[in-house]
């Protein structure tokens, strides 16, 4: 029997067998570990209390993220009450334990999971963890990559190892092509708007088919981001060519790929997975969140189903009401989920020539990264958000949540590019519609909910 | 910390609700520090209070009820923990004085760390869950029972995990026994993949 991709890279991590009558419980190698200021601080300061050191501390990376600043300018300071203890304390700590950081205003910032990348610090086939969710982002890269608690994290560092159980494997193919207006988010909300957010639990899901192998590295990683939000230990994509391609180069990555080992990263043909889930990417349109979950998601021209009622009061929408046209507040673009260049440019293409809808009180746009930042400055890209009405950030994780600092304005309905819509996660009251960029572009001109692939046929008659 | 405390009898406090997330267990704006202490307070502040910055109780909040005062055990939803890897979420629960919750599914990341700080997750079905909610239970680790009106309900958990919780282990220290088995797998991987190890590569400050 052939053995999937997953079964690879957990075989030859496995430095032992954790004892016990345990059938399936392994101590396993950590290649990689990241941390940021929000978790990565508790891990740090909890690791100095007890005497402890990194094993080695080449292979430990941290960067400000979750409670940096964005606005254009910034230090150490924060809206945050308390945010620059963060901050600091960080800094401090990750000096006293030799780990390699990138700093608040570093020229290679960014949001961990878009910078993790950029910097070849994610290679096919490594393990890496981090005390974050959705560090199964990574996964594109045909890693095993996965979020874990801030006790996890210490666990790695010091011993370079984790104590897991084995999970199961589940493949995820989606077969034929995408349509226009459609992308990679769309895809993930499918799939976790029918199978539900419990509907990975106990797996690692590997992403396949005609439409994946379709997906640019970048698209990838928004597939595999919401891996978490399907309650999946995380998702992974066999590497192919695209993948060395955008690995060749970047600053931690090998010189070179030509190692044999390179090219058995993959499930064979006769893998056998524990489950199988095909989904039809023709058949996909732009996906929006209703409710309090991911899982409350629907088609943008559906009507909003029965759910709990507890969401349905929280939102502000009742069954039957048609998602489409309801009207909102806030504009969103940025997270480890959307807030790539390729993600900035289609979000662009539709702002071009065009302003959001005086309704809108707030619209942000936070690159993921200063590269990216860079990228889109380059590419003037900045100037088309500006004039549409969007404020240009630096990069971080932002208004993804709320960490008691910088707001949108009080009960604010918000679309927003982002992986959760979870009841107050955006503020005390924010009411959050998750989407794809290009949605959220779309939605902020009409001043409400609105299908992207109306604005790209006109932007497509007006070039023809 | 400490291991937990079996067999425990208290009664279970209904949370029902399926994906409850780790931001509604401890809003990201409550964590004002990185220690792990003062989370209590603001645990499950969304629900729990009805005015969350002037801690005004919501009583319909299952634990803001006094049968339900000074709560050891939850029932909760499926997908109990889903969201943000935050350890706070763990950390409140056992500040507040949780020692176990019983739900029909975890979220992975909340479940590992549910173990590391020796709070029982139990898993049993929706309908056994539903039974125990709101009732004078008693959760016996050992046996892998939970016993309610004369109904014993099996549960199964890792064997690691059991011994961990029931004995209070540090999951470090015991990794730190197995240091030789780390030292020679490393020489054997760093011969088969030499890409993995940064030590001749450090990054130049910006």
């Amino acid at each position: 029997m052939g053995h999937t991709l997953f079964d690879r890279i957990w075989d030859a991590h496995e430095v032992a067998r954790t004892g016990g009558q345990g059938d399936g419980a392994s101590l396993i190698a950590i290649d990689r570990v990241f941390l940021h200021e929000r978790t990565g601080a508790s891990a740090l300061k909890r690791m100095a209390e007890m005497g402890r050191t990194v094993r080695d501390p080449a292979r430990v990376f941290a960067v400000m993220d979750h409670i940096v600043d964005t606005r254009i300018g910034r230090g150490d300071g924060t809206l945050m009450k308390g945010g620059e203890g963060f901050i600091t304390e960080t800094r401090a700590a990750c000096k006293a334990a030799g780990i390699t950081l990138f700093d608040v205003n570093d020229r290679d910032q960014g949001i961990v999971h878009v910078i993790s990348p950029e910097q070849g610090i994610v290679l096919p086939g490594l393990t890496l963890v981090a005390p974050d969710s959705h560090t199964c982002t990574q996964g594109a890269f045909g890693a095993l990559a996965w979020g874990i608690g801030s006790s996890e994290a210490e666990h790695a560092m010091v011993t370079g190892t984790l104590r897991m159980e084995r999970p199961k494997v589940m493949r995820v193919s989606f077969t034929g092509r995408l349509s226009m207006g459609v992308s990679a988010k769309d895809m993930i909300l499918t799939l976790i708007a029918a199978h539900g957010a419990g509907g990975g639990t106990g797996h690692v899901v590997e992403f396949a088919g005609e439409a994946v192998r379709a997906l640019d590295m970048e698209a990838r990683m928004t597939l595999c981001n919401m891996a978490t939000e399907f309650s999946a230990m995380t998702g992974l994509i066999a590497p192919d060519a695209k993948t060395y391609e955008y690995l060749a180069g970047r600053p931690y990555a090998p010189a070179d790929f030509s190692n044999p080992h390179w090219a058995t990263l993959r499930s064979d043909d006769d893998a056998v997975f524990d489950s199988e889930i095909e989904i039809d990417a023709s058949t996909i349109a732009p996906m929006v969140s209703w409710g309090t979950s991911p899982e409350h998601t629907i088609a943008v021209d559906a009507s909003v189903p029965q759910g709990p009622t507890r969401a349905h009061d929280y939102i502000g929408l009742q069954a039957g009401d048609a998602l489409a046209g309801t009207q909102i507040d806030v504009a969103f673009l940025g997270s480890c989920t959307n807030s790539r260049i390729s993600d900035l440019r289609r979000a662009a293409r539709i702002l071009d020539g065009r302003r959001i809808a005086p309704g809108i009180r707030k619209a942000l746009v936070v690159p993921g990264s200063l590269h990216v930042k860079r990228q889109a400055e380059a590419e003037g890209l900045d100037k088309v958000f500006e004039a549409a009405g969007f404020e240009w950030r630096m990069s971080g994780c932002s208004l993804c949540f709320y960490a008691g600092g910088e707001g949108f304005p009080e009960g604010s309905r918000t679309i927003s590019s982002t992986n959760r819509n979870f009841q107050g996660r955006q503020g005390p009251g924010i009411r959050t519609h998750i989407a794809s960029p290009e949605t959220v572009a779309a939605s902020a001109i009409a001043g409400a909910i609105a299908d992207p692939r109306d604005y790209l046929r006109e932007t497509a008659e007006t070039a023809a | 910390m400490s291991a937990f405390p079996s067999p425990l009898t208290a009664r279970a406090a209904p949370i029902l609700t399926d994906n409850i997330d780790t931001d509604t267990i401890i809003p990201s704006r409550e964590m004002r520090s990185t220690g792990r202490d003062g989370l209590a307070d603001g645990m499950f502040a969304p629900w729990r209070y009805s005015d969350v910055d002037a801690r005004k109780p919501n009583p319909d909040f299952a634990l803001n009820q006094p049968q339900f005062s000074a709560a050891q055990i939850i029932a909760g939803g499926a997908n109990f923990g889903c969201g943000s890897s935050r350890e706070h979420a763990v950390w409140a629960l056992a500040e507040y004085g949780i020692k176990a919750i019983i739900a029909p599914s975890f979220a992975p990341i909340f479940h590992g760390n549910c173990i590391r700080n020796f709070l029982l997750p139990v898993t049993l079905p929706r309908d056994v869950v539903e039974a125990v909610a709101g009732e004078d239970i008693t959760i016996d680790l050992a046996a892998q029972t939970v016993a309610c009106n004369g109904s014993m309900h099996p549960f199964t958990i890792d064997p690691e995990a059991k011994q961990m919780l029931a004995e209070g282990l540090d999951a470090i220290d015991l990794t730190m026994t197995q240091s030789p088995a780390i030292e020679t797998w490393t020489a054997a991987d760093r011969a088969l993949r030499p890409w993995v190890y940064l030590g001749d590569k450090p990054k130049e400050p910006a």
